[in-house]
């Protein structure tokens, strides 16, 4: 691991002063992704501003019927948190299909939307990647890539990256239109989550719309009545404790038999949680049957680009869609 | 980069000066000669190195020993009292829960982790019932909720009904 200086701020503008003099520092939540990614030589900050202690560590309610998630909840207790579990079952799902006990201990809210992909090329500092090296090539684009995208990568040329992102937590998030609050160097702004993950385009190693030195304070998750039967599905090749190969957050409004309102996003398939807004077109105001669920998978799928080895995503994700739908539409 | 701290561990504080890049894990067992936690992968993998930090189970292999502070470090070690083992200790005896011991510490202090999250009530991926009030520690759950942990040995069989035994003297079974 390379030295690095340790810093403590007083408050959160502070902290984003302090990382806004220093091109190459970043922010430590948890340490459960950065701290990994230092020792293998991938990430290599000169300072460190702690953070973990900084920004709030409450769930507060809003006065609409929302929520406010401190940037540093652990993601163990933002599962446990009765309003989540009872409001928004998703994302308590989503988070206990994440990691272990001891990772989501430690895990922060912020820190867990900022994890980088598990793509093992980007984690090996021996092997070609675009969003480690931009410009030194795609290793997983002719290599092993059973694990990555299907939806809206770049196949090839500077920006070529099938990575995926590796967030349960943040797929449930973005189904439920979450809000994140930035701090910056010019002061705070708003940003929706379905903005906040960047596909690879042509620069695969900006993950994030986010700016240097802009620091999480906080995520805002709305209300969604509806959300109080939804529900988080993840594949995955074993049974705990692994990412997802596919995963589908979906929250639905059924009236009569017929879809009134739905959201639904998929995780594993792409540079960022994908959110399906081809699939919930199609299932508005349609019946909820298994035969609409199974055309509105299709019609999300049909812009997949499935590559050599990853081609029983297209399946797999159809086949969890239907299947997360109908359970929650029963 | 040298740092001074004070890392409160077992119930003793202890000062010492680490560069900026030492784990919780290397100060235990490299400085402080706690060798109770283990390592095994380094990378939040394996579990072998898992304390409890302020009464919670966290990976001490990717803490850094500067973000401590003053919370209360307790290893497997110390989570015995006046040389009395942890009734978890004593259980993983019984039911024969360990082959060569290798990933026992970090076992035990997960379980005691495990213990604690079911009396807050806390679910898991397993439980089925999200709004349920409390938390019943069947095997599965158990299971599940031990998953961060991996035993090269493969004792697992021994390690559940080694935890089941106390959370069912704890009424969380
Ligand atoms: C073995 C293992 C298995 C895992 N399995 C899963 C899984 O199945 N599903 C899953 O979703 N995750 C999984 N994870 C990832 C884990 O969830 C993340 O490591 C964790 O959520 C990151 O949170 P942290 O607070 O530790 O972040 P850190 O490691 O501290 O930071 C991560 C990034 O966020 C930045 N950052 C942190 N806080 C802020 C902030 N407030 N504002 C701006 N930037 C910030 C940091 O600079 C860094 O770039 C796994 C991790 C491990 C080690
Ligand atoms: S898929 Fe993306 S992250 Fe993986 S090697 Fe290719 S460029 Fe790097
Ligand atoms: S040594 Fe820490 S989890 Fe393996
Ligand atoms: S008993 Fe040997 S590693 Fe678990």
């Amino acid at each position: 691991m390379r030295e690095f200086r340790y810093e403590r701020a007083d408050d959160p503008a502070a902290a984003v002063a302090l990382l806004a003099a220093e091109p190459s520092g970043a922010f430590l939540g948890g340490g459960t992704n950065l701290v990994d990614l230092m020792k293998l030589g991938v990430a290599t900050p000169d300072v460190l501003v702690d953070v973990r202690t900084l920004t709030s560590a409450e769930v507060t309610d809003l006065p609409d019927g929302g929520l406010r998630i401190g940037a540093a909840v652990p993601n163990a207790d933002l599962a446990a948190d009765r309003r989540v579990r009872e409001r928004f079952p998703v994302l308590a799902q989503a988070l206990l299909a994440g990691a272990s006990g001891q990772l989501r201990n430690r895990a922060t809210t912020g820190g867990n939307l900022l994890q980088r992909t598990r793509c093992t090329y980007f984690t090996d500092v021996t092997r070609p990647c675009n969003k480690r090296e931009p410009g030194s090539g795609c290793g997983a684009l002719e290599g092993v890539h059973r694990n990555h995208a299907i939806l809206g990568q770049t196949l090839d040329g500077p920006g070529a990256c099938i990575a995926t992102h590796p967030s349960d937590m943040a797929v449930a998030l973005v189904a439920l239109d979450a809000v994140v609050q930035v701090l910056g160097p010019e002061g705070e702004r708003a940003v929706p989550i379905a903005e906040l993950h960047r596909l690879p385009g042509d620069d695969p190693s900006r993950d994030t719309t986010l700016r240097h030195g802009e620091l999480i304070s906080a995520i805002e998750l709305p209300p969604l009545p509806f959300a109080a039967r939804s529900r988080y599905r993840k594949a995955r090749d074993r049974a705990s404790f692994a990412f997802a190969l596919v995963s589908v957050a979906a929250a639905v409004d059924v009236a009569d038999g017929v879809v009134r309102d739905v959201r639904l996003a998929l995780g594993g398939v792409a540079h960022r949680p994908w959110r399906a807004t081809t699939a919930e077109e199609a299932l508005r105001g349609r019946p909820a049957t298994e035969e609409s669920f199974a055309a509105a998978a299709d019609a999300e799928l049909a812009a997949a680009t499935p590559l050599r080895d990853n081609g029983f995503k297209v399946p797999l994700a159809r086949n969890l869609v239907v299947r997360t739908l109908l359970e929650v539409a029963r | 980069m040298d740092t001074e701290i004070t890392l409160r561990v077992d119930g003793a504080a202890r000062s010492l000066t680490v560069d900026t890049r030492t784990t919780l894990l290397d100060a235990l067992r490299e400085r402080l000669r706690n060798t109770s936690p283990k390592k095994g992968c380094d990378h939040g993998q394996c579990g072998a190195c898992t304390v409890l930090l302020d009464g919670r189970r966290v990976n001490s292999c990717l803490v850094l020993a500067v973000t401590v502070g003053d919370a209360e470090v307790i290893t497997s070690d110390g989570l015995a009292t006046d040389d009395r083992p942890h009734p978890l200790h004593d259980s993983f005896v019984e039911h024969d829960g360990f082959q060569c011991g290798y990933c026992t510490p970090g076992q035990v202090c997960s379980a005691a982790g495990v213990l604690a999250e079911a009396r807050a009530g806390w679910p898991s991926h397993v439980t089925e019932d999200l709004t349920a009030e409390g938390v019943t520690l069947t095997d599965a759950e158990i299971r599940e909720r031990m998953s961060g942990n991996l035993c090269r040995c493969a004792a697992y069989a021994n390690i559940v009904p080694a935890v089941a035994a106390v959370a069912e003297k704890e009424g969380v079974r």
